[in-house]
């Protein structure tokens, strides 16, 4: 065997800064995303503390709208979109029986993007310009003539971040592509890993839209252009078409890898298949399909016409009949099935019924003419609670309870989770359940207060308590995640009896995954097996010499580069007391410098060949290194 | 236990359905047409809806009550694929579904959209400003804020604008909203089937700091009253002696904003009949207390609005408030 290129591994903090490994660039993505997922939902304590009774004057309004807008873009970019890609990452390579992704340093590229573009948001609060005009930042009240500058921060971390998920996603594209294991054709993937794909394509067609939307806007508030000024020519209302471009498919990007997850989880804890398999990797696909041609949906009020109006109505209604196939398809994989209920199986099932309800009222809200009415109330901030927390984020935490395991070895405290789960659930449903009603009475959404007498009190003090019920459960996982890192990291490999690839291997896996590349025979390859009687897959090559991708720090600095210079533009006027450093800013020479280094890591990595390393037989132990 | 917690649920949803009907100003009590044609749908989409929820909530609890794992059962269930008849059925009857409440929706856009152009319309312009409304009734020459004043029986039709930021104006018991976009006018028509009620009206889209407050009302009356109105707000207000000195004030102080006659535009809004108005700073009660507080320190009530503190010795305010008091 050819011997390994010498290489350079690093230990410790370096080993995770440097790290280029699909399962370890996972669990950053669940810390980060966790982490900003605990700040946005800080920030909806506070918004529902405000709104706890009629005037309250916990909050000043200014940082109202900057707590709702704040809670909105870091949910949506920072915590749901990462949550995401950390089980994409964790799992996906596992279930199609690869050993890492296509395109590792593009792995950990995206991850550190991601973080820096999350981080720069968030540094608006320490600097006192917050981002006010709401995540969907409609111009002009997000345009230069209005606000803190806080706006700046939206603009540039978002599209940092938006790089970072960019790529993120052809990675995973080509990854589902290429790297299948032999016998893993399409129509053997398991449900999560196709949801993934998909989401991956909505990304790749989705997020230019969106970054071309926040270059317009960048030009607009950093280099006086004026493309959403009517006075000079402009339309604020190609913001919203560019917005909703990109973020309606971002929905479907967002809850199709929870509806894999459920899959996954439904099927496992029945013990029976996937009902309908081919049906769901069809509605999958229409869903995705479909989600590009529903945009206006979001702007029925704005005044497109009679004739947008009814086609993007009708679209929408479409959509209900994909989600509807799903829905059948879930309840039919329980019907028969010998059901446990896990905790992960707790927050899946519960999803069912949780997003049938927000699924509903989506066809409600289709119907143009009643959307009037509907149109930024309370009864929207219901409706994509439902399919967003009630949707994804049971979802996520379905996905964080069966998986953690495998993540980490360790099997989460099931009686403490059974706690944050009723917790949660009860929490959600008094949170947005009477939220429908507020909106039907006449409460619009981002209301920083309202007056007494509208019939509104009941249903916000309800509201607020369900949602500090939400905050005490997330308390609860946080205690379990604890406790359980205090024990011994003895997870079997298929703690669940489960069905695919990523419960044949050791928990959590070793480096390179698959110390042979299973062979796979049909759906549920592990399942497969189990039913022939084997506890193991068919290897489908001899044990032999593995070629691993080197560990970089560039990705990181890129990042930072990015970073420094998204610094240097939106500070390039602002006046500073010191002339050197307003010297710096003004001349643009923080902005092109930091984006200098970004390019200087890109040339590097260019001329510098990264031949990899080879773990040889010998040293590939059964156990996965320690975490 | 979980149908029960579902029992409980449905059965909640119908009390407080028909709490809400029995009308607190909301979209459920709708007080003319288009407002009508609006909660039909709201209904007829609920009631579609509710049944599809009952069908898969019923499947959903059957299966998790009658399959979950019993003590001592041993191997394992059927692994069934599919069913190609069950598949089909529950494509097409939600595909039927959706096809019949689409159909009912493009009929209803289109009826909006008709009831837009009728000739004939009381045609008032809507602008939107940070954070209240103009109206301006462009065919009576009638320039007004804060209360827009309309017949019963009769078409509305608003062309709405902004000044600045995107607004989104609502009235929820009349019509729905439509937004008011800078550079553009937008078009919604609503009818009142009563006189004599005050409708809230409501900005929709975060438009600054004082978004929640940027409420309006519609004051609807017979069609003498809205002629006797007009006649009203056309007439100028005279000035007295009791007036007098506080005229003198707002025409040192406030008339760089502020017009008292109907035919004048301002930066701020027009405040002829601003006594008759229903509130102050467009959500307190036009009292004079609260109109005191407003003059002295707007920012404090309303965050973020145009109108600047402007400093006023007590007896300038005091005079001030009787002036505007007389804007009948």
């Amino acid at each position: 065997m050819a011997h390994a290129h010498p290489v350079k591994r690093y230990r410790g903090i370096m080993d995770w800064l440097t790290t280029v490994d699909h399962k370890k660039i996972g669990i950053l993505y669940l810390i980060a995303g966790g982490f900003f997922f605990l700040i946005g939902g800080l920030e909806a304590i506070l918004i529902r503390i405000q709104l706890i009774a009629p005037e309250m004057n916990f909050l000043p309004a200014h940082t109202f709208n900057e707590l709702l807008t704040m809670h909105g873009t870091t949910m949506i970019f920072f915590a749901a979109m990462p949550l995401i890609f950390a089980f994409m990452n964790a799992v996906l390579p596992l279930q199609i029986g690869a050993r890492d992704v296509a395109f590792p340093f593009v792995n950990a590229l995206g991850f550190w993007l991601f973080f820096f573009g999350g981080l720069m948001l968030n540094i608006s609060w320490l600097i006192g310009a917050v981002p006010d005009a709401g995540w969907t930042a409609y111009v002009p009240l997000s345009g230069p003539d209005y606000g803190s500058g806080g706006v700046n921060f939206y603009v540039m971390g978002l599209q940092i971040a938006g790089i970072g998920t960019l790529i993120g996603g052809i990675n995973f594209l080509v990854t589902v592509i290429n790297m299948r294991a032999p016998g893993m054709t399409y129509m053997r993937m398991p449900l999560f890993t196709w949801a993934s794909f998909i989401t991956s394509a909505l990304i790749l067609f989705a997020f230019p839209a969106i970054t071309v939307g926040l270059v317009l806007l960048m030009f607009d508030r950093l280099f006086g252009a004026n493309f959403f000024d009517p006075a000079m020519g402009g339309n604020v209302v190609l913001w919203q078409h560019l917005f909703w471009i990109f973020g309606h498919p971002e929905v479907y990007i967002l809850i199709l890898p929870a509806f894999g997850i459920i899959s996954e989880v439904v099927s496992t804890f029945s013990s029976k298949r996937l009902f309908g398999y081919s049906s769901m990797v069809f509605a999958t696909i229409l869903i995705g399909f479909l989600g590009f041609m529903v945009w206006a949906h979001h702007m029925f009020t704005t005044g497109l016409g009679p004739v947008a109006n009814s086609l993007f109505a009708i679209a929408t209604m479409l959509i209900a009949v994909p989600t509807g196939i799903k829905i059948f398809n879930w309840i039919f994989t329980l019907w028969g099935g010998h059901i446990r209920f896990s905790t992960a199986n707790l927050f899946a099932v519960s999803f069912i019924p949780t997003f049938v309800m927000g699924g509903v009222t989506g066809v409600m809200l289709a119907v143009a003419p009643a959307n009037f009415q509907f149109h930024d109330t309370y009864f929207v901030v219901a409706h994509f609670h439902y399919v967003i927390v009630g949707g994804l984020v049971l979802g996520l935490f379905s996905g964080v309870f069966y998986w953690w395991p495998k993540m980490f070895g360790r099997v989460l405290d099931e009686k403490l989770g059974k706690w944050f789960f009723w917790l949660f659930f009860v929490g959600f449903h008094l949170t947005f359940f009477i939220q429908h009603f507020l909106g039907l009475q006449g409460m619009p959404r981002r209301v920083f207060t309202y007056l007494g007498g509208q019939g509104w009190d009941t249903g916000n003090f309800v509201s607020t308590v369900g949602a500090l019920l939400m905050g005490v459960g997330t308390i609860v996982f946080l205690v379990n995640i604890v406790i359980t890192s205090r024990k011994p990291q003895d997870a079997p490999a298929d703690p669940w009896d489960g069905r695919t690839l990523e419960w044949t291997i050791p928990s959590p896996p070793p480096e390179y995954n698959f110390k042979q590349t299973p062979l796979v025979r049909g759906l549920d390859a592990f399942w497969v097996e189990k039913v022939d009687g084997r506890k193991e897959m068919t290897p489908a090559e001899p044990v032999g010499s593995i070629h691993m991708p080197s560990g970089s720090i560039l990705p990181i600095i890129m990042s930072i580069g990015l970073f420094i210079g998204g610094f240097g533009f939106m500070y390039a006027n602002n006046p500073f007391d010191n002339t050197i450093i307003s010297f710096l800013f003004e001349n643009y020479i923080i902005a092109i410098g930091g984006v200098g280094i970004t390019l200087f890591c890109m040339y590097l990595r260019s001329v510098n060949d990264d031949p990899g390393f080879h773990i040889e037989p010998e040293d590939q132990v059964e156990k996965g290194a320690k975490l | 236990m979980k149908s029960r917690t579902m029992a409980g649920r449905s059965a909640l949803l119908l009390v407080m359905m028909t709490t809400l009907l029995t009308g607190c100003g909301g979209v459920f009590d709708p007080q003319g047409p288009v407002a009508k044609d609006q909660y039909f749908l709201i209904a007829l989409s609920f009631g579609i809806m509710l049944v599809v929820m009952i069908v898969v909530f019923a499947l959903f609890f059957y299966a998790l009550v009658r399959f979950r794992k019993r003590r001592g059962q041993t191997g394992y269930p059927e692994q069934v694929e599919g069913s190609h008849k069950l598949e089909v059925i529950w494509t097409v009857i939600p595909f039927i579904i959706v096809m019949i409440l689409g159909i009912i929706t493009v009929g209803y856009t289109f009826k909006a959209d008709r009831q837009t152009n009728i000739e004939g319309n009381l045609q008032v312009k809507v602008i939107a400003h940070q954070f209240w409304w103009e109206f301006i009734y462009s065919d009576l020459d009638v320039r007004t804020a804060q209360d827009l004043v309309v017949p019963e029986n009769t078409w509305v039709t608003v062309e709405l604008e902004s000044s600045d930021v995107l607004h989104s104006f609502w009235i929820p018991q009349l019509a729905g909203k439509m937004d008011t976009n800078p550079g553009m006018t937008n078009r919604m028509s609503f009818k009142s089937d009563v006189a004599g009620k005050i409708f809230k009206g409501k900005c929709a889209e975060l438009c600054g700091a004082s978004h929640a407050l940027m409420d309006f009302k519609v004051v609807t009356t017979t069609a003498d009253e809205f002629d006797a109105w007009l006649a009203k707000m056309k007439t100028p207000v005279a000035v007295t002696a009791a007036t007098e000195a506080g005229s003198q004030v707002f025409t040192n102080k406030c008339l760089a904003c502020h017009a008292v006659t109907v035919d004048n535009a301002s930066a701020g809004p027009n405040l002829a009949g601003f006594a008759n108005r229903d509130k102050v700073a467009g959500y307190r009660d036009n009292t004079e207390a609260y109109l005191r507080e407003w003059i002295l320190d707007p920012e404090e009530m309303k965050p973020g609005a145009g109108m600047p503190k402007v400093p006023l010795t007590d007896q300038e305010l005091d005079d001030l408030v009787v002036y505007l008091q007389s804007l009948k």
